[in-house]
């Protein structure tokens, strides 16, 4: 188990039940081709795999850092719109990929910095009020820049060869799974995922990490000890903006389509925003549990609401409550009733509960 | 003890000993500078005046909503993201008594005054509930506060779409108010006098309440120094309850302004001027009234003026304007002290 402890920065789940679900959600995930290979289900467990990068990206600035961001959904749609833009004008290859994605990275960087800069050094407070007021003009940026972003109606691409549709490397089905370029995307995003999970992993449980957190707890205690706190929350802001980008990149390389819709919009922000208060605040495994809760329930959660329009149909202020284009009211109820009563997050819950015959981990770091 | 007291006392007394707060003169001197600069690079007269006009109404409209946002968070560090719901609010509540106004062929200038008053009394309500419900509970605690506050504001936005519809809704100005006055050559439109006034009327009534009266001395002095007035047996908390509904109120009041001036009214408004109004308390300083009045006739000229003269970078002036403030004072034009 030794290898296990250290590829997982030495941060265990520290609770059997949550260890287990993270177990099932990781082999789940990694055999969905073969357990459900309907274009809808595969389609909800890419984008539960792209959420959890970008939870875990939005959890580092946070959950460990206690910054708030709104503009890490700009980030996103810098990585979506850098590959596409770049596989529409270069053609698609794995090259032109590689090269959007560098570009991509060094916007994220440069303005995540210059954001990071600007407004940290006086206080974090100024900090989500800016990040607000760049990402709206982003978002009518893009809209704005129709030539280059197509606009309203986004763009459309086509993935290099090896990953897309039509690609199939083997002549017969393997396991009763006919393996597409599709199913192959899937597990490059999945490679990807679980990769830069880890890395943030190993990030978060670092010294550097540890600094984050103080800062968290108390930044003028931090200070005090000698860490200049404005280069901290500066880089841990970067670190986030990238791996934010790196998701963006992934949904567009699934969707093979970019849009404000799906990568800019102030609903997707406030989804991540849901899934890191579900999952925990400050732990990185709550960004798995909760982009897995919340993907499924948002697919269920409208069912139910078209089904409630239904029954209500009658009454009339309840059933405009209840109708499916409502449903973000019902998110909101749900975000504010868990920062309220829930603010440990499913983790959280999960880690109190003490299963008799398990040892306590005393040697762990206190959680929070 | 008399005699002891008495040399100290003296000195008081004396001219030098009260050095008086200097007053910060640059920022107006910027505003001013604006203003005339724009003369030579706009060319014609008339639309300078036009463009100046159309800027100070914007920007009364913005104060009058972004004053609230300020003071709450001056008095109580709260920082309140749903601010945009009572602007929102305020300009769907005006569409109705509109409607109501012209059902009763009651078209006239005093149809207007009655939105105004009845939205702010259903922004003052609301503002009540959302700080009982919303703020209260998160008092202190800045991250939950963001997060709770934008939550706050989501609901707010979609119980409006489920109450007043998703569309677009317009608000067209009642027959006394339309058309506009020519002044040089330049036209200038009525209503934009109107809220204008309105905006003034809000800013010198504030500004009296705040300098004039014992009110307006708690609320700076709690401002200043929370705890010491508590120390001093106010109760600060009432105070502030009483500072956000108000605050509120203003918001549904600038809220009917905008929409009237926009002459339609969307859900998404609060969030379009919510953004606005952050870049304007940013920019006067957090917690300052004089700075968010500055602030806000800033980006109002600066929004027209970018407008007219290049339409493409208009979107970012204001951006670039709180880039440049910041880079030149980082607390904001007047920074609030012991903060």
């Amino acid at each position: 188990m030794k290898w296990l402890q250290r590829l997982l920065s030495q941060d265990l789940p520290r609770s059997p039940l949550l260890a287990l679900a993270l177990l099932l959600t990781f082999l789940v995930l990694a055999l969905a081709p073969f357990l459900f290979g309907g274009a809808k289900s595969m389609s909800v467990a890419a984008k539960i795999l792209i959420f959890m990068l970008l939870v875990a990206s939005y959890d580092l600035l946070l959950g460990y850092t206690g910054i708030v961001s709104f503009a890490h959904t700009m980030f996103f749609g810098i990585g979506a719109y850098g590959v596409a833009i770049a596989s529409l004008r270069l053609g698609e290859s794995w090259g032109a990929l590689a090269g959007g994605l560098g570009l991509a990275l060094l916007l994220s960087m440069l303005l995540s910095l210059a954001m990071g800069l600007l407004s940290l050094r006086v206080r974090a407070i100024f900090f989500a009020m800016i990040t607000l007021a760049v990402a709206s003009a982003f978002q009518t940026l893009v809209s704005q820049l129709s030539d280059f972003t197509g606009g309203e109606d986004g763009l459309t691409f086509r993935n290099p060869f090896g990953i897309s549709p039509s690609y199939q490397p083997f002549e017969s089905a393997v396991f009763g799974l006919l393996i597409d370029g599709r199913a192959l995307g899937y597990w490059l995003i999945y490679g990807v995922v679980l990769l830069m999970f880890l890395v943030l992993l190993r990030i978060v449980n670092s010294p550097f990490g540890r600094v984050l957190q103080a800062i968290r707890e108390n930044d003028f205690r931090a200070e005090a000890l000698g860490y200049r706190t404005v280069a901290y929350r500066t880089v841990s802001n970067v670190l986030s903006a990238m791996f934010a980008c790196v998701a963006g990149a992934l949904l567009a390389l699934w969707l093979r389509y970019v849009g404000p819709d799906t990568t800019l919009s102030f609903e997707i922000m406030l989804d991540v925003l849901l899934i890191v208060v579900i999952g925990g605040m400050g732990t990185l495994y709550g960004s798995i549990i909760g982009s897995v809760v919340f993907v499924l329930a948002q697919n269920y959660l409208q069912d139910l609401l078209r089904f409630a329009a239904k029954a209500f149909n009658a009454v009339p202020l309840l059933s405009d409550l209840v109708n499916p284009d409502r449903w973000l009211l019902w998110m909101g109820l749900l975000f504010v009733l868990s920062v309220y009563y829930f603010p440990s997050g499913i983790v959280g819950r999960l880690r109190r509960i003490r299963m008799p015959a398990a040892k306590s981990d005393a040697t762990a770091p206190p959680l929070s | 003890m008399q005699e002891e007291l008495k040399p100290r006392d003296s000195v008081i007394a004396s001219d030098e000993a009260m050095p008086q707060l200097r007053f910060d003169a640059v920022p107006l001197m910027l505003l001013l500078g604006l203003v005339l600069l724009a003369i030579p690079a706009i060319g014609s007269t008339s639309s300078w005046i036009t463009l100046t006009v159309a800027g100070i109404t914007m920007g009364l409209i913005i104060f009058v909503i972004a004053s609230g946002l300020t003071l709450v968070f001056g008095l109580m560090d709260v920082l309140n993201f749903g601010h945009g719901v009572f602007i929102a609010l305020g300009a769907f509540v005006a569409t109705t008594v509109m409607s109501f106004a012209q059902a009763a062929a009651w078209d006239g200038f005093f149809s207007l005054l009655t939105a105004m008053l009845v939205a702010m009394l259903c922004a003052a309500a609301i503002g009540w509930l959302f700080e009982r419900l919303i703020v209260r509970p998160v008092y202190g605690l800045h991250l939950k506060q963001i997060l709770i506050t934008m939550g706050g504001m989501i609901i707010g936005e979609e119980l409006i779409k489920a109450i007043w519809g998703p569309l677009q809704i317009p608000l067209p100005l009642p027959e006394a108010l339309r058309g506009s006055w020519l002044l040089a050559d330049a036209a200038i439109e009525r209503y934009r006098i109107f809220a204008s006034l309105i905006g003034l009327l809000v800013f010198s009534g504030l500004a009296f309440t705040l300098s004039r009266t014992k009110l307006g001395l708690l609320i700076r002095a709690g401002v200043q120094d929370r705890s010491m007035v508590q120390a001093l047996g106010y109760r600060i908390d009432r105070l502030f309850v009483a500072v956000f509904v108000a605050g509120s109120a203003l918001a549904g009041l600038g809220g009917v302004l905008w929409g009237f001036y926009q002459q339609s009214v969307t859900a998404q408004i609060g969030a379009q001027v919510n953004v606005l109004i952050f870049i304007v308390i940013i920019i006067g300083g957090l917690g300052s009234t004089l700075g968010c009045f500055v602030g806000a006739l800033l980006v109002g000229l600066i929004a027209n003026y970018a407008g007219f003269l290049e339409p493409k970078i208009a979107l970012f002036s204001n951006i670039g304007l709180m880039v440049a403030v910041l880079l030149w004072r980082p607390q904001g034009l007047y920074p609030v002290s012991d903060r």
